[in-house]
């Protein structure tokens, strides 16, 4: 099929090859030279996104779906499907120009790009500058061909990808040991959800009989398949093991925090606007099999929930700013899993977008206190900061605003739409609404909690540190304030439903009708005929109802981290005095790191020790033994013939001394013939035993 | 469906195989007369290179669209017994012909400076095992196989007896003697096969191909099968005959460690696709559970012991374990994408595992020690090597995009295939291949320089650079663009399976929807706005 989008392969290869030059050559640039090519290139691949968009748009709604092919990369074949038809493994290298694909590409390369610029400023310190600049390169590189790949298995190429450039960046100072370690769980927690998803990926092909989405959903989509056929499910399970490990969910969102060992500008594009965003990314490009197995659903939304709720409490209790917005990360993911596990899949994306922003911007504020205060990142050492960094402050309380979902704010809308669905979709249920809304409250206060604590109160920062607080250069302010006021609007584009028809700001809106994201992701989300989705459409005052019901929370969260952080500062030990051993365990994270050490880690470790005691002692062991125990066999009967033998036919005929000086020829004395004849009888030995028993 | 042969004489005029076979032996005997180090080296390399270069030559003349014998040549050698010097590739062949030129040729330029005593004798016997290696792979009789399978052995004795390290001479005699204890076996399979053959049709002959149209009777097969399997299953080498490995990865020099690890092992599995599986497929079927349960142990158990070494290069030799599981496992999977994903694993195996054997001999050769503690903080001292060492790992542990994913992909696929658990077990495999392999990249490139002997490493020599340049570019070539390997592959991997499970060919094309954005169902949508 020939398209007029044959450019859209530039978007990923450009960042792709400024990787490329950066890595091999950087270390002979100038750094100017570094930067250039590394924002030049993701500017021009956000600078066609746009282009993309705009053209895409031209489309009518029903025709906005392309793909673009490029080569064959794998084609192996045939295989005999478990059907008895037969099919290839066929891969092309294909890209996939859809809604949701669009919208992740413009977000991809929009906050990549204003990362990048922020990253001039941050790292232009660092020795390994070429060195960063080739991985986050390499890094859009990867998350673009995951957005923007037609086929599970070259999305798959982006989804190690980024984990890989995730790996290099959460190692990136790997002097210290702490950060190489964390690099190193990062890829090996998400290599155990790959497993998952190629699982999922494998399945799909026996299935199927394809790896490209089209044919795939076509399929699942044509009435072939009952609602929670045991392979649809089985599948969407399986995928989803891969969501939890990519977008940090229940049980493997372990490496999230730790990943906070990496530069601030990689913790603001990789662990929160984008990379961690790849599994709910995933379920939504899937949502045609989601919605054929409703169970599957229903277990992601169960995760989403929970995770949600659980890493909103850790945050609670953590003293480090990045680790506050990690775990704020991990439950800001679960919002969007939940969404997506409610079959509000436009909803999710809407979040994910909106969170992109926000988190962003808090990152990227944070990394601007940390960078003003020499790498301090306890908040237990920080305060007052307002009057010092007044841009950052003022960008940071916007994006506060906005995920802790205050009115008008863009995470407001995003929020309440997810709360919403949770309480009227079919696959939903009402306690998932419940530990949604708990959890906005909870977000609250810890983001005030951050809030107060930074900026407001007694600078308890040492005296050398307070002299030297600065505010950040315009190239790391200029991208804060671009993504403040992104975190203040960005939720116009998904405004409720409801409101276009409330009569006089209905008509106020009606200009901002033709952006809604829902509309426009609409041709993403499949229409399955078979998959019950009725949703009796929510009445006015349900939807305010709950509104009411999320901001309220919000505002008890405000309030609350209002009287514990600035009102009477001195509470919170108490509260957490009073509160033993709850506040304990929270404090340490529930222990999972120590649980899954104890379980997983250790028996791991002790079963390979014992192996390779075992694989020295005992295989080996037998190969050496047997060849011993032949050798002393020889040597026996060597004895044997020289005294007992040679002993009895000393003295008897000449015919007979001739045979035993035969056979004396044979022990020329020589180690190496007698070790030889050993070894060879013995590894017969070994094999008769083998063939034996 | 049977190869037919198109003889070289036909095609590209000259004998070509027979030249790029004897050019490195020819190169041996050039040696005996040339003094001066330097000389030696020179024209070693030469040799090598010119081989590779030669061996590149077949590409543009190979045909891969129908199933032949190419290049054949095909002359008597002893006629009483029906022994004949006949030679020929197909994709298969093609594909481990070129593997093995260009790691030979690596291997003798990447000895450059490291060998310092005989270095005369030292590239005579890399240049007879090149000879010996190119002819395991090119042979079509069986006799003149055995003989090139035999030869290699002798010179890779040598290299690892005289050139090697620590307990070389324990570690030289092991490997001999254990693989020769599978050959001799294998030889008496090939013996009962001829006096089969003959018994059957009067004719002696030693003629693969004619044994591929053997028919045997299913009490043969399973002992024929089992004594090839020993041949080969020492050599490539599955659990639990895999001990040989480690002491001889370990102690031979590096350019040893690249050949026995890029191509010595794959001669085991080059055995069970050309011999095993077409001669003897009901055997094969009769000891499939056993195959594929030898190479899941290998996987996991190989990843497992691998991630306990403290020694470097033995953490290798064991990831090879585990890797020529993952090539078993493929094969044994019996359907397309096994095999093919097998084959190609071989190649990315002697890629990637050559290439690392390079990294840990060239570190070696700056300190003199293989233990990992002794390191740390390399990325520091020596970036390029860090850079490409990265870039390798990544490779080896089947990050896509790199040639690795390639082959483990289609063996998974395979592999789950046929049961959901073979593939489910195998694939842990790759959870553990990154344990290991990033926890020893962790330990000796990151973190602070630990010992102060490690600060001023000096980083790659140039020919270490083109040692491992090569095999870089190849790593994202065959990532990025398979298919020219798919594609020598097809055919032979189509008659393999047409002789060991002809229905896996078989079926009715699936026919595919075409794409109709079934967006304009008539269901209620429930979340678009604008339905409301």
């Amino acid at each position: 099929m020939t398209t007029p989008f044959w450019y859209v392969g530039l978007i990923p290869l450009l960042p792709g090859l400024g990787a490329l030059v950066n890595g091999v050559f950087g270390r002979r640039f100038p750094k100017r030279v570094v930067h250039t090519i590394a924002c030049g290139t993701t500017l021009i691949s956000c600078l066609l996104a746009l282009v993309l968009l705009v053209q895409f748009v031209q489309y009518p709604p029903e025709a906005r779906h392309f793909t673009v092919t490029y080569y064959d990369w794998l084609n192996v074949g045939p295989v005999r499907l478990p059907t008895g038809e037969s099919a290839r493994l066929h891969v092309p290298v294909e890209l996939l120009i859809d809604p949701l694909s669009v919208v992740m590409a413009l977000v991809v390369t929009f906050v990549g790009f204003l990362i990048h610029v922020y990253s001039t400023g941050y790292m232009w310190e660092d020795p390994g500058y070429a060195r960063y600049f080739s991985y986050l390169n390499l890094f859009m590189f990867a998350m673009l061909t995951l957005a923007l790949s037609s086929s599970f298995l070259l999305l798959f190429v982006g989804w190690e990808g980024v984990g890989l450039c995730s790996y290099l960046l959460i190692g990136f100072w790997a002097d210290r040991t702490s950060a190489a370690n964390a690099g190193k769980k990062a890829f090996l927690v998400n290599r155990i959800g790959d497993l998952g998803f190629l699982m999922g990926m494998m399945l799909v092909f026996l299935q199927f009989g394809s790896l490209r989405f089209d044919d795939v959903f076509a399929q699942v989509a044509s009435g072939a398949y009952g609602v929670n056929d045991p392979v649809l499910v089985a599948i969407g399970l399986f995928l989803l093991m891969g969501v939890t490990g990519k977008s940090a969910q229940i049980p493997l969102y372990v490496w999230l925090p730790d990943a906070m060992e990496g530069p601030t500008p990689v913790s603001a594009l990789i662990h929160a606007a984008t990379m961690v965003t790849a599994g709910v990314y995933l379920i939504v490009r899937c949502n045609p099999l989601y919605q054929m197995a409703p169970d599957a659903l229903g277990v992601v939304a169960l995760i989403g929930a929970v995770t949600a709720l659980f890493a909103a409490t850790i945050g609670m209790a953590q003293n480090d700013i990045k680790r506050v917005l990690a775990y704020s990360t991990v439950s800001q993911l679960g919002y969007m899993v939940l969404a997506a596990g409610v079959g509000a899949f436009s909803a999710a994306i809407f979040h994910l977008v909106t969170h992109a922003f926000f988190k962003a911007l808090l990152f990227l504020g944070a990394g601007s206190v940390i960078h003003a205060l020499h790498h301090q990142q306890d908040m237990r050492h920080m305060g007052g900061l307002r009057k010092y960094l007044p841009t950052t402050f003022g960008t940071m309380t916007m994006g506060v605003l906005a995920i802790a979902g205050m009115p008008f704010f863009s995470g407001f809308f995003s929020k309440d739409e997810i709360l919403l669905q949770a309480f009227v979709s079919p696959y939903s249920r009402p306690v998932l609404w419940g530990l949604g809304t708990v959890t906005a409250g909870l977000t609250a206060f810890y983001m005030f909690r951050l809030w107060f604590l930074t900026f407001f109160g007694p600078e308890r920062m040492d005296e050398h540190t307070r002299h030297h607080i600065h505010e950040s250069p315009p190239n790391m302010t200029v991208p804060l304030r671009i993504l403040a006021v992104l975190s203040v609007v960005g939720g116009l584009v998904g405004l409720p439903a409801a409101w276009f028809h409330v009569p006089v700001l209905g008509t106020l809106l009606r200009p901002l009708e033709a952006i809604q994201i829902h509309h426009f992701l609409e041709p993403s989300i499949w229409k399955v005929p078979a998959a019950h989705g009725t949703t009796h459409a929510p009445s006015l005052g349900l939807e305010f109802l709950l509104m009411l019901a999320s901001v309220g929370a919000g505002l008890i969260g405000f309030l609350v981290a209002y009287v514990l952080y600035h009102r009477r500062p001195e509470l919170p030990d108490r509260v957490a005095a009073a509160s033993e051993p709850l506040y304990t365990l929270v404090a340490n994270k529930y222990y999972v790191d120590e649980i899954y050490d104890a379980l997983v880690v250790r028996p791991l470790l002790g079963l390979a020790n014992l192996l390779a005691w075992l694989d020295v002692w005992v295989v080996d062991g037998l190969v050496n033994g047997t060849a011993w125990l032949t050798r002393t066999v020889a040597d026996l009967s060597g004895r044997a013939d020289f005294y007992g033998v040679d002993g009895l036919v000393n003295g008897v005929a000449e015919g007979v001394r001739q045979v035993g000086g035969a056979l004396r020829r044979v022990h020329t004395g020589l180690a190496q013939q007698y070790v030889f004849g050993a070894i060879v009888l013995a590894l017969f030995l070994l094999l008769f035993y083998m063939l034996v028993f | 469906m049977e190869y037919t042969l198109v003889y070289a004489q036909d095609t590209v005029g000259f004998p070509i195989l027979s030249v790029i076979c004897f050019l490195p032996i020819l190169g041996a005997l050039v040696l005996l007369f040339v003094k001066g180090e330097r000389a030696i080296k020179l024209i070693a390399n030469a040799f090598a290179i010119a081989t590779f270069l030669v061996s590149l030559g077949l590409v543009p003349a190979f045909d891969s669209g129908a199933l032949k014998m190419q290049f054949v040549e095909k002359v008597p050698w002893v006629p009483s017994l029906g022994i004949q010097y006949f030679m020929g590739i197909d994709g298969l062949s093609l594909l481990l012909v070129l593997l093995t030129t260009l790691l030979s040729a690596i291997s003798v330029l990447c000895s450059w400076y490291s060998i310092t005593h005989r270095v005369k004798e030292y590239y005579i016997f890399l240049l007879i095992l090149e000879t010996g290696m190119l002819g395991v792979f090119t042979s079509l009789d069986f006799i003149l196989f055995y003989v090139f399978w035999e030869v290699m052995l002798v010179p890779m004795y040598f290299l690892i007896g005289i050139w090697g390290s620590d307990r070389k001479l324990y570690s030289a005699i092991k490997f001999f003697l254990y693989t020769l204890f599978g050959s001799v076996l294998m030889l008496l399979g090939i013996i009962a096969l001829h006096y089969y053959y003959s018994s059957m049709t009067g004719e002696r002959t030693f003629d693969i191909l004619k044994f591929h149209q053997l028919a045997l009777p299913a009490y043969l097969q399973d002992w024929i099968f089992l004594a090839f399997f020993l041949g080969f299953a020492i050599k490539v080498p599955m659990f639990p005959f895999h001990t040989w490995l480690p002491d001889a990865h370990t102690d031979a020099p590096t350019a040893g460690s690249v050949i026995l690890a890029g191509i010595l092992l794959k001669m085991g599995t080059y055995g069970f696709l050309r011999f095993s599986l077409p001669i003897l497929p009901d055997a094969t079927r009769t000891f499939l559970p056993w195959m594929i349960g030898l190479s899941i142990i290998a996987i996991i158990y190989g990843a497992l012991v691998a991630m306990m070494q403290k020694d470097w290069k033995r953490l290798i030799a064991y990831s090879s374990v585990s890797h020529m599981g993952f090539v078993t496992l493929g094969i044994f999977a019996l359907n397309a994408p096994g095999l093919s994903g097998a084959t190609l694993q071989m190649i990315n195996h002697g890629i990637s595992t050559g290439a690392l054997f390079l990294i840990v001999g060239f570190i070696y050769d700056r300190r003199h020690t293989r233990l990992i503690s002794e390191y740390g903080g390399l990325y520091r001292v020596m970036p390029a090597y860090a850079a490409i060492f990265g870039i390798i790992a990544m490779s080896s542990i089947g990050v896509p995009g790199l040639n690795g994913f390639m082959g483990e992909f289609p063996i998974l696929q395979g592999a789950l295939k046929e049961d959901f658990w073979w593939g489910f077990a195998a694939g842990w495999g790759i959870v553990l291949g990154a344990g290991y392999m990033l926890w020893l990249y962790q330990r000796v490139i990151f973190g602070p320089v630990t010992k102060p002997e490690n600060e001023n490493l000096p980083d790659l020599r140039w020919n270490e650079f083109l040692s491992l340049l090569p095999l870089v570019l190849l790593a994202f070539q065959i990532g990025i663009y398979p298919k020219p390997y798919f594609r020598w592959m097809e055919k032979p991997m189509e008659y393999i399976l047409y002789k060991v499970r002809p229905q896996e060919l078989t079926g009715v094309p699936r026919s595919l929807p075409t794409v109709v954005p079934a967006r304009t169902g008539e269901s209620v949508s429930h979340e678009a706005p604008a339905a409301r």
